[in-house]
């Protein structure tokens, strides 16, 4: 076995020759115009985006559709690559959804650990007043990164979820379309090196929002971003498309919509959005680049540009994003509080209706974040309004998992106190919301640390902790054995707490006046207090996540084996062997209940012995 | 039913604690504008209602926690309840109609604070990086202090010469964005003298966190005597100032002065106090004199020759200078060398 017989080895080279072919590409055609040869902006934007076509053809995930179009056959290979130990499939293009899922996964975890880092420096410089340690355009490039390798991290966690459950919970064999489905991932790894590459060519200092006119003079790093963004955009839409396709048509006999394990209803509305909105954010920022690159001055006053329109198109994505972020988040407090309360879940079609409404009203509010922007005055009533409406179907969520949990039979598993701690800090996050979206209010929250509490509580209650959950709570699925209970509820205990401080002490140097996006804050305001606590709490939440990995690292090699089904769960990906063999249900599966029938005698959800009872 | 009332009292204890937690600390800064009333009495009128959802979500899961424990040995499942459509549908429209009255409400404190006087004090406000500089149109003022006289309602024409800029006072509570290429308007009745600060909230780049201008809310016979204070510099024609004068007179008008000090200390930009004749280390390594010719490129061009240790931001935004107006400059930075 070679290096270069490692798929992600051949990307990376290639990269890096697409990359120089590129920029020798534009040199060249300035050279034949006539013109200087060298110009760093055209040569960097070609070069990034040929280095990571290469990288896809490189990696291999193309090779299929290349042998399709010379008329060669294309059968699926199952199983490890032959004659090569079963980890290099991990590091190359393979088909299977549970592979694919755990690349997604741990990718995701790099750019955890990656926006960690980032915040965690910079809480540090925010600490107390004055300028400790940071050059004002590194800190605002740094809250960039933060802000977008955040995102992305939670793109890809969900897609890693998304990717190894789905097939499992509705009872198919794989994804609806695997070739597409490895090709979506890999576009994720070239376009993430292009965006760390961001930081080292000047970076760009405009947060994750990018406004023109400032990212429209903002250095170099700025148009690697773009790339970037547009790169992990397609990967997003194609792997919507990719789950749509797959929970509309390869449902198990039996299983109609509303007998899917709810966690697929989550699935289901974010991919709805991610199919349909992104779009908005790429061509948003794709405007930017040709103002930088062509002179279109499309937000650019002096051309009869308006820098208010980006604002519109960025937000038409950005905000149903949120959406994103936190719908399949809400959809594992769903799946895993019915296991842990012993009880069917509240109002189910409820529950997944309440996720399509959010889906749907999501596209009908961006301009709540343009309250201030100077848009046309009076278009901030009727977002006002639309605004407020998802507080309703957020409230029947809360409503249905309150109901769920009363007079259940309640136990406290690690991954039922991240369920627990979600719901608190989504709560949190939730109802620090209605304040942003009536606009006199909004008129004194905007752009302050409020806002930044509120979106913090809601990603970390609507993703991170359903996401920590679902680690815990699937993780003997995945590798067999049981993560170490004690370091689980150290983290638990570690993490809410600060969560918390972190969240409120956010929101109240927020009222009290502390900006957005600043390095370096008035004393005068009296929050340095405030501010110490907000990194302390920063610091213990990112020392739990460490305390996380070493658990969940040392118990995949080390951990007691686990019984086929710890949590005695209905759900039928834990009635098959963990880890799941190749092929998920040999026998076929065959939906004879309701998902969540705790508590009711003798009833069953799925029958995994189809095959042998000859039916 | 036991358990449910309990729980439901609980509620009620911890709502009210919340609200009295909440209300025995200062959670905004002082209010000090007329708008502002109805921000915080919308915020206040929020807090409750979050005070009480809170609690109602937070004592109910607690309470489960404490009381609904599988005991130890226990291996049945829960009572089998699969849902409630009364109760789906209650919780569905009570907070339908709350957000949906909020919303009413928002709208008619909007229309209020957007409303119009006849009798309105206009001052331009311009963004730049990184610095405000205000216009009193009306009185032929500029200046880059932002007085004003109490309880008459001023209207704010915002507008950018660069990027993006956020105007904002916290004790005015209300801000607006200023946007290159567009007028906005906010409109504010300062209530209480004093002395406060524009803040800028939205990240303009390099300096966005230090960029301030002072405001001073005055009684109206003082605003008056500011103004006149203000109108006397103004009447002398240009021509009749020395270049000196002139020159500092720009270097305010400008803006020039919220970044580069004249008093030796570092800003955004290097002082300008000693800096005419001095020895400059260029980025580049080289070292320049800083004659007429340096400064004058250095206002034009401010790109071509950035000083060490210094970012180069400065705005290439001064091309529409004249040629006195750049010697009267010259002289004013040569004036603080001697």
């Amino acid at each position: 076995m070679t290096v270069l017989s490692l798929g992600i080895v051949r990307g990376l080279a290639a990269q890096i020759v697409g990359t120089a072919l590129g920029m020798g590409l534009v040199v060249l055609v300035r050279v034949l115009m006539g013109l200087h040869a060298w110009e760093a902006e055209p040569a960097t934007v070609v070069g990034a985006m040929l280095g990571t076509i290469f990288f896809m053809i490189g990696v291999g995930s193309m090779n299929d559709w290349f042998r399709w179009a010379r008329g060669e056959a294309t059968p699926i290979h199952h199983g490890p690559p032959e004659g090569r130990p079963s980890w290099t499939r991990y590091f190359g293009v393979d088909y299977s959804h549970k592979v694919i899922g755990i690349q997604y996964g741990v990718t995701a975890i790099l750019l955890l650990l990656t926006g960690g880092a980032l915040a965690s420096i910079f809480r540090v410089e925010l600490a107390e007043a004055g300028r400790q340690f940071l050059d004002p355009a590194v800190f605002n490039t740094m809250i960039g990164m933060h802000g977008w390798g955040m995102i992305i991290s939670i793109l890809l966690g969900i897609a890693a979820f998304a990717n190894y459950l789905i097939p499992l919970l509705i009872g198919a064999s794989d994804m609806a379309f695997p070739r597409l489905n490895s090709w979506a991932f890999w576009l994720n790894v070239p376009a993430a090196l292009v965006f760390l590459t961001s930081m080292f060519v000047g970076g760009w200092d405009t947060g994750w929002t990018a406004y023109p006119p400032l990212s429209a003079r903002a250095p170099l790093g700025m148009q690697l971003y773009f790339v970037a963004v547009f790169f992990f955009g397609i990967s997003s839409i194609v792997g919507a498309l990719n789950l749509i396709a797959t929970i509309l048509l390869l449902r198990a006999p039996g299983m109609s919509l509303f007998r899917m394990p709810i966690f697929a209803w989550g699935v289901l509305a974010t991919s709805i959005i991610a199919l349909t909105a992104t779009q908005l954010i790429a061509l948003s920022f794709i405007m930017v680049m040709m103002q930088r690159l062509l002179g279109m001055g499309f937000f650019d006053p002096a051309q009869g540009g308006n820098p208010i329109l980006f604002q519109h198109l960025f937000w038409f994505y950005s905000h149903p994003a949120v959406y994103i972020f936190v719908l399949p988040g809400l959809g594992v407090i769903s799946e895993i509080l019915p296991v842990f309360c012993r009880k069917p879940l509240f109002g189910y079609k409820w529950v997944a209706l309440s996720s399509i409404a959010i889906a749907l009203a999501g596209f009908l509010v961006w301009a709540h974040h343009m309250f201030t922007s100077g848009m046309a005055s009076f278009l901030r009533v009727p977002f006002m309004f639309s605004t407020l409406l998802v507080a309703v179907p957020t409230g029947v969520k809360f409503f249905s998992w309150v109901a769920t949990i009363w007079g259940g039979k309640l136990t406290f598993p690690t991954p039922m106190l991240f369920v627990l701690g979600a719901l608190s800090v989504f709560l949190i996050g939730g109802l620090s919301g209605p304040p942003n979206g009536i606009v006199t209010t909004d008129l004194f929250l905007h752009d302050t640390y409020w806002i930044v509490g509120h979106f913090h509580a809601t990603m970390f209650g609507g993703f991170v902790f359903p996401f920590f959950a679902a680690m815990y709570y699937w993780f003997p699925k995945l590798t067999g054995r049981m993560y170490n209970e004690r370091l689980g509820q150290l983290h638990f205990w570690l993490m809410t707490p600060a969560f918390w401080i972190q969240s409120l002490g956010q929101m109240r140097v927020g009222l009290l006046g502390m900006r957005r996006r600043i390095v370096d804050y008035d004393p005068a305001l009296g929050i340095e207090g405030g501010q110490l606590a907000v990194t302390i709490a920063g610091l213990v939440i990112g020392l739990s996540v460490l305390i996380m990995l070493v658990n969940l690292v040392y118990s995949a090699r080390r951990g007691r084996v686990a019984e086929r089904n710890p949590w005695n769960s209905r759900s039928p990906e834990w009635q098959i062997p963990s880890p799941v063999p190749e092929v998920n249900y040999p026998d076929g599966l065959q939906v004879i209940g309701e998902p969540y029938d705790y508590g009711l005698p003798d009833s069953r959800y799925v029958n995994l012995q189809v095959a042998a009872a000859g039916e | 039913m036991k358990h449910f009332v309990i729980a439901s009292v609980l509620v009620i204890v911890v709502t009210v604690l919340i609200i009295l937690g909440l209300g025995s600390i200062d959670l905004v800064p002082n209010l000090a504008s007329a708008e502002g009333e109805y921000v915080d009495l919308m915020f206040r009128a929020q807090l409750y209602v979050i005070s009480f959802i809170f609690a109602l979500i937070i004592v109910f899961i607690l309470y489960s926690v404490v009381v609904f424990r599988r005991k130890p040995g226990d291996t049945s499942d829960g009572p089998h309840i699969r849902g409630n459509t009364t109760l789906e549908i209650t919780w569905t429209v009570i907070p339908l109609i709350v957000v949906m009255g909020f919303g009413v409400w928002g709208a008619l404190h909007l229309s209020e604070i957007t409303a119009q006087e006849p009798n309105e004090l206009v001052v331009e406000v311009t963004g730049f990086q990184f610095g405000w500089r205000f216009e009193y149109p009306d009185y032929g003022v500029n200046s880059s202090e932002l007085y004003l006289p109490r309880d008459r309602k001023v209207l704010f024409r915002l507008t950018s010469t660069d990027v993006i800029h956020s105007f904002w006072i916290p004790e005015f509570r209300i801000k607006q964005d200023a946007v290159p290429g567009l007028w906005t308007e906010l409109r504010v009745t300062p209530t209480q003298p004093g002395d406060y600060r524009v803040r800028c909230a939205e990240l303009c780049g390099y300096a966005h966190s230090a960029m301030y201008a002072p405001v001073v809310v005055v009684e109206p016979d003082e605003f008056q005597a500011w103004l006149e204070g203000q109108e006397v510099g103004t009447p002398t024609p240009p021509e009749d100032l020395t270049p000196v004068e002139r020159g500092a007179q720009l270097a305010e008008q400008q803006g020039c002065l919220s970044c580069h000090s004249i008093d030796g200390s570092t800003q955004v930009g290097p002082t300008w106090l000693g800096l005419y004749g001095s020895e400059r280390p260029l980025e580049d390594g080289s070292t320049v004199v800083a004659d007429e010719e340096y400064l004058r490129t250095a206002i034009l061009d401010p790109g071509s020759q950035v000083v060490q240790g210094f970012p180069n931001i400065m705005p290439p935004a001064y091309t529409f200078l004249s040629d006195e107006e750049l010697a009267a400059l010259v002289a004013y930075l040569e004036s603080l060398s001697d």
